[in-house]
């Protein structure tokens, strides 16, 4: 495929941004259980204005994949069919919620709804929070099936699809919540620095475990099935037309083995390597401005790794279009 | 149930592309909007169709084959393009079984065109809409016309009737009885789309005859057999006479 790089930015801006507001939640809840001391409202202010900025941004961006973005209000209707419908409508109910969440922590507005049994008391942010996390994770995977769903795109028809954007998202997330937290809120640091460690290391067990499977996967689909002439040998010597249409432009990425290969290495060690050193050093040292390029390096790593998720997906219809005369 | 679908012939298709341009001229002409081009004079002239025919060469030389292959929407009876469309704009229609676009709903998100296996979906890139094959649906309803032109374009346009339109669900119809008939095939059935449109294959034409038929059966006396073989120095038929 044709990697769009209004739906590149789109998932891992938004992924971020729900693994940025998991982690605002964990470290609530962990407070709330008296884990961890309480932390302050600005902390959480803050990053869920940060995390509004990535979904805004990703939002943003899906609008330059559309041709008519004048009419993006009808993609909430066929939610009973389509992914791509269900992520319209829970996407910006999950932004509702986080900035209602920030909102509430931002003024204070807290009131104590319930007390648990435990002496825990349940109060409307923990409520939104609760929330927010149920929709953080269906948009994980609504986001995720738009692809996973498609059936003869067999690089990404595997459950590993929602597996790979709900831990690369939450890496990413986590690991800038920890360069956050070094400055906001450094006794949580630690907690989220680990998390961060953890989320990214099993994003790279993941990632590797598609790529594994997908060098693997043999086409279904042939040129013999394709035009259905049970021979061999059969090469294509005119594709209907030589100037191009849609269906070269959108279905190939036009770059070379050599490249993709090598973009796959890169991806390897900017989105996984290279963070799980950083994170480590900043985890030590207690260092933001470590933290805070690690997050930087995690999410060129990831541009690179949706790139290459797009590009590696080989679509049947690519059969028809393999040599123009 | 109706199904309306073309049934293509390989066998007689000899690749002239009558059919992509007045599939074309018809549905530029549309109520529906042109279907643009871009560049149609200069370098890499593109543009949208909806229909296309490829050439395959199959075999070894000298034992080779050329397939002219006709390409368009094949209407699946299980079409993954219309259940991912996120707005509706994509939809079959349940009395014909054609699939079809609706232009003002569609958001140009291209998704339809990553669930259609066959590629037979392109964005026009002016209008930013996805376009399709119709079947003709405008034309084949208009009752102004006369019936044999109530009739997709594209067949109408067919110098070797190597393209048939009817109801593949009417056991009795011409194209039910070639898909059944002459070895009527799906496109890749590996992904369950159940396509409408059908191919007949290639059929190599073989005269059978036996010895005795090369004399006439029924000529009891033996009056008449082979005749002589000419000297070869008498004078042939062409030497003799100018036609």
């Amino acid at each position: 495929m044709h990697p769009a790089f209004s739906v590149v930015f789109l998932t891992t801006l938004i992924g971020a941004g729900q693994g940025l507001f998991l982690a605002l939640f964990t470290v609530e809840s962990y407070a709330a259980f008296g884990l961890l001391p309480a932390q302050t409202n600005s902390f959480y202010a803050i990053g869920s204005a940060i995390a509004m900025i990535l979904l805004v941004l990703g939002l943003l961006a899906s609008f330059f994949h559309l041709g008519h973005p004048e009419r993006a209000w009808r993609t909430a209707t066929k939610w009973r069919t389509s992914w791509l419908s269900r992520e319209v409508i829970v996407l910006p109910a999950f932004m509702g919620t986080v900035f209602l969440y920030g909102v509430a922590h931002w003024f204070s507005i807290n009131p104590v709804l319930a007390e648990l049994p435990s002496g825990a008391s349940v109060n409307i942010t923990a409520v939104l929070g609760t929330l927010g996390t149920v929709l953080a994770f269906a948009l994980y995977i609504c986001t995720a099936m738009i692809y996973a769903c498609l059936r003869f795109l067999r690089e990404w028809h595997t459950p590993l699809t929602v597996i790979n954007y709900i831990l690369l998202g939450g890496a990413s997330g986590f690991t800038l919540a920890a360069a956050l937290a070094a400055t906001e809120a450094p006794d949580v640091m630690p907690l989220l620095a680990s998390w961060a460690l953890i989320i990214t290391a099993l994003g790279l067990i993941g990632r590797a475990a598609t790529l594994i499977r997908n060098a693997r996967l043999k086409p279904k689909s042939t040129l013999q099935t394709a035009i259905g002439i049970k021979h061999p040998r059969i090469v294509q010597k005119a594709q209907g037309m030589m100037g191009g249409a849609f269906n070269t432009r959108e279905f190939f990425h036009g770059q070379s083995v050599a490249l993709l290969r090598s973009l796959k290495w890169a991806f390897l060690l900017t989105t996984f390597v290279i963070p799980l050193g950083l994170l480590s050093l900043g985890l030590s040292q207690a260092a933001g401005g470590t933290l805070l390029l690690a997050f930087v390096v995690q999410y060129l790593g990831l541009l690179a790794e949706r790139w290459f998720f797009f590009a590696q997906a080989n679509h049947p219809q690519n059969l028809y279009y393999q040599s123009v005369a | 149930m109706t199904q309306l679908a073309l049934v293509i012939d390989l066998n007689v298709c000899v690749g002239c592309h009558a059919c992509v341009t007045n599939c074309k001229e018809w549905n530029t002409s549309g109520e529906a909007g042109p279907m643009v081009d871009q560049n149609p004079y200069g370098k890499d002239p593109t543009g949208t169709f909806f229909n296309r025919v490829q050439t395959f060469e199959v075999g070894v030389f000298p034992n080779t084959e050329t397939i002219h292959f006709p390409k368009s929407c094949l209407h699946c009876e299980d079409p993954p393009c219309v259940p991912v469309c996120p707005t509706g704009a994509s939809y079959k229609r349940k009395e014909d079984g054609i699939v079809l676009v609706d232009y003002d709903k569609c958001v140009g998100c291209k998704y339809c065109s990553w669930a259609c296996p066959y590629g037979a979906r392109e964005l026009d890139e002016q209008q930013k809409v996805m376009k399709k094959c119709t079947l003709c649906v405008d034309r084949i309803y208009d009752t102004t016309m006369t019936a044999e032109e109530r009739r997709p374009a594209c067949v109408r346009a067919c110098p070797t009737s190597a393209r048939l339109f009817g109801d593949i669900h009417d056991p009795d119809s011409e194209v039910s009885k070639a898909i059944r008939e002459s070895g009527g095939y799906p496109l890749m059935p590996e992904w369950g789309t159940n396509p409408a449109n059908h191919y007949l294959p290639r059929r190599k034409t073989k005269l059978r005859i036996r010895e005795d038929e090369l004399e006439r059966a029924d000529n009891p006396l033996k009056i008449d057999s082979q005749l002589p073989k000419p000297g070869k120095a008498e004078p042939s038929l062409d030497d003799v006479t100018s036609w």
